[in-house]
């Protein structure tokens, strides 16, 4: 089976947010970055355990700089093959979409799979626009995936219980919490990654459909008030007249 | 043992983006221990320190991740990587506990590390494959009772007994000795020659009892080593290296890992006490605020960060081959006296919260207490400086 795995860049969880440019543009001064999580520990590791089980490669691709190779090589250190990285900003998700899929279309993937949102933009955009593009069914949200022949059976954590969908082959399926457990790359599997191909392609034109006006952070949280308990109507008052939720 | 519900938050600092000199196999190396750190260390280091226990699961698992011998080749259980590579292990491992990277630290640096270097091709295939995978402990045996800053003056000897020599006297205040399966033990030889021999746990008359009442790296465990008329094979003597470099060049490596190491002990202390002084107000407002806390803050960085790029510039020698002892000693003193001075004030910022182990500062800080006096102490390191610089030496 041929996987493609897409993976983002995002701040680390940790990182302090910040915005230049009057708003315009992240402030990445100081900003430590990872793989994004469910990029990472759940789509590629399932990706990863999906080929240890049956054979077939994972392919990793990513839109953006140079400096996203090192994300590349840690998912080329946690198991997958080899890495394609598209050299251009990723500006919007449709622009991303669209490259991945102007890539994928030359290569007949199995599966194409991708975390269910980023955690920077928590936009959850790129894999529907991919199934799309490629004209795939997609299932998102995957919590558990099994792969029979040409056949995927895919559960998806609902409100209140658990949905089970099958689906064929090829496909696209965004993964969520529960699909894999994450996978430490240890030092032979980094220093393997040097040696695991890396391709740097140049990006299809693409016209953008959405610009970044502005970004603004929320605003701080007020310190606690502490309400002597007899004096339940001044807690009424503040909850009426400040907080106004009733 | 029952797991600490409280996250580690921890992010590292680099103010110098001293990032950018580093490569992408660092990088993904320093975030792969990190991980590994916050997974298996944080949630029950502050149990097992509590109780003084040694976490012996875990070197397993630090097998697994690759941290025992990093820079030796992968043919004899190692990891290929570059002296870098191996010093940000170990920042990322103190950054955990000191105790944590004592134990790889002297699986990789004490034991793989001769063997690889002075051992047979027979020693290198019988032991650095097992002692790589986790499969056995070793420690180092060279200190004595009486013989602590001069090793040289070592009573512990081998006598010639046919195809095996005679081991006599003990060893003092040897990391991982009471668990490990063999000891790399430094003896004279009948005519005052120091050599090297691996001593395996179940020749008759070895003995490694554990040393108890530890204030410091108690979650290693520490322990003795007593020979009474040990049979060693002459064929577990390590052939390529007698006299105290041995020993010494054994040392130099373990202290190039320190210098790393002790800077994870430091950006540990630090970023707990920068995020404890923006959270913690007193006087309507946050105690980072103050110009006192301030100080303290914007000197720990400071700290920090030199001691960042001397690491740095110690691990591209190295790699490069060109690292003196001299250079690693003036190293291993800075870093771990910083990281002591850091862990100290971040005990300060967090008032009396910080000798709870609510916080990691207290435990960093009686750890590195023990990190300024093994492997050389501060004193011996200064004075080696001294030698270095001036041609004379203050030994003898």
């Amino acid at each position: 089976m041929k996987i493609l795995v897409c993976v983002s860049k995002t701040p680390d969880t940790t990182a302090r947010i910040a915005f230049k440019d009057s708003n315009t543009v992240f402030d990445s001064n100081g900003v430590q970055f990872i793989m994004n999580p469910y990029d990472e520990w759940y789509a590629l590791v399932r990706a990863v355990e999906l080929v240890e089980a049956g054979g077939g490669s994972v392919t990793l691709i990513n839109v953006g700089r140079e400096d996203n190779d090192t994300i590349l090589r840690k998912g080329l250190a946690i198991g997958a093959d080899d890495a394609v990285r598209i050299d251009a900003e990723a500006d919007s998700a449709f622009f991303v979409a669209s490259q991945i899929a102007a890539y994928a279309k030359e290569q007949s993937f199995d599966l194409v799979l991708l975390g269910k949102e980023t955690i920077d933009y928590n936009g959850s955009e790129v894999g529907s626009m991919l199934a799309q593009l490629l004209d795939m069914p997609f299932v998102s949200h995957a919590s558990d995936m099994q792969v029979s022949g040409s056949e995927a059976t895919i559960s998806r954590e609902i409100e209140g219980g658990t949905e089970v969908l099958s689906a064929a082959l090829p496909l696209v399926v965004s993964a969520a919490k529960g699909l894999a457990e994450q996978r430490i790359p240890n030092m032979k599997g980094i220093m393997g990654a040097k040696r695991k191909p890396l391709a740097v392609i140049p990006p299809v034109a693409v016209a953008g459909r959405t610009q970044t006006v502005a970004f603004s952070v929320p605003e701080a949280k007020g310190a606690v008030r502490m309400i002597d308990p007899d004096n339940m109507e001044e807690l009424v008052r503040l909850l009426h007249e400040e907080s106004k939720v009733i | 043992m029952k797991k600490q519900v409280k996250e580690d938050r921890f992010q590292g600092h680099d103010y110098y983006n001293i990032d950018a000199l580093l490569h992408d196999d660092h990088k993904i190396a320093r975030d792969a221990v990190r991980s590994w750190v916050k997974q298996e260390v944080s949630p029950i280091i502050e149990a097992y320190s509590d109780k003084a226990e040694c976490p012996v699961h875990l070197f397993k698992g630090l097998a697994e991740i690759g941290a025992f011998g990093p820079s030796l080749p992968e043919k004899y259980g190692g990891g290929g990587m570059d002296e870098i590579a191996y010093g940000i292990i170990m920042q990322e491992l103190e950054r955990g506990d000191s105790g944590i990277r004592s134990m790889a630290s002297v699986q990789g640096s004490l034991v793989m590390y001769p063997i690889y270097k002075f051992g047979s091709e027979e020693q290198r295939m019988k032991y650095l494959p097992k002692l790589g995978s986790g499969e056995f402990i070793g420690c180092f045996g060279l200190t004595e009772p009486d013989h602590g800053s001069n090793p040289s003056g070592m009573v512990t000897n081998i006598k010639d007994d046919g195809d095996a020599y005679i081991l006599n006297g003990a060893k003092m205040w040897i990391t991982n000795s009471p668990v490990a399966d063999i000891a790399v033990v430094w003896a004279k030889d009948e005519s005052g020659v120091v050599r090297g021999l691996i001593v395996e746990k179940d020749m008759k008359g070895f003995s490694a009892p554990a040393i108890h009442g530890k204030w410091s790296l108690r979650a290693s465990i520490t322990g003795e080593l007593i020979f009474e008329d040990v049979r060693v094979p002459k064929s577990n003597v390590l052939p390529g290296v007698s006299g105290m470099k041995g020993p010494l060049s054994c040392l130099s490596k373990a202290r190039y890992g320190i210098a790393w190491g002790a800077i994870g002990a430091a950006m540990d202390c630090y970023d707990s006490a920068l995020r404890y002084s923006q959270e913690r107000s007193q006087f309507g407002r946050p105690i980072g605020q103050f110009q006192l806390t301030q100080k303290k803050l914007a000197e720990m960085i400071t700290e920090i960060t030199k001691a960042q790029l001397l690491v740095w510039r110690l691990g591209v020698l190295a790699n490069e081959g060109n690292a003196t002892p001299a250079q690693i000693s003036m190293a291993k003193r800075n870093n771990v006296a910083m990281a002591l001075d850091v862990a100290r004030e971040a005990r300060q910022i967090h008032g009396g919260m910080g000798i709870t182990n609510e916080y990691p500062v207290m435990r960093h800080m009686m750890n590195l207490e023990t990190v300024l006096t093994y492997e050389g102490t501060h004193d011996i390191h200064l004075l080696i400086t001294g030698m270095d610089v001036t041609g004379l030496n203050a030994f003898s």
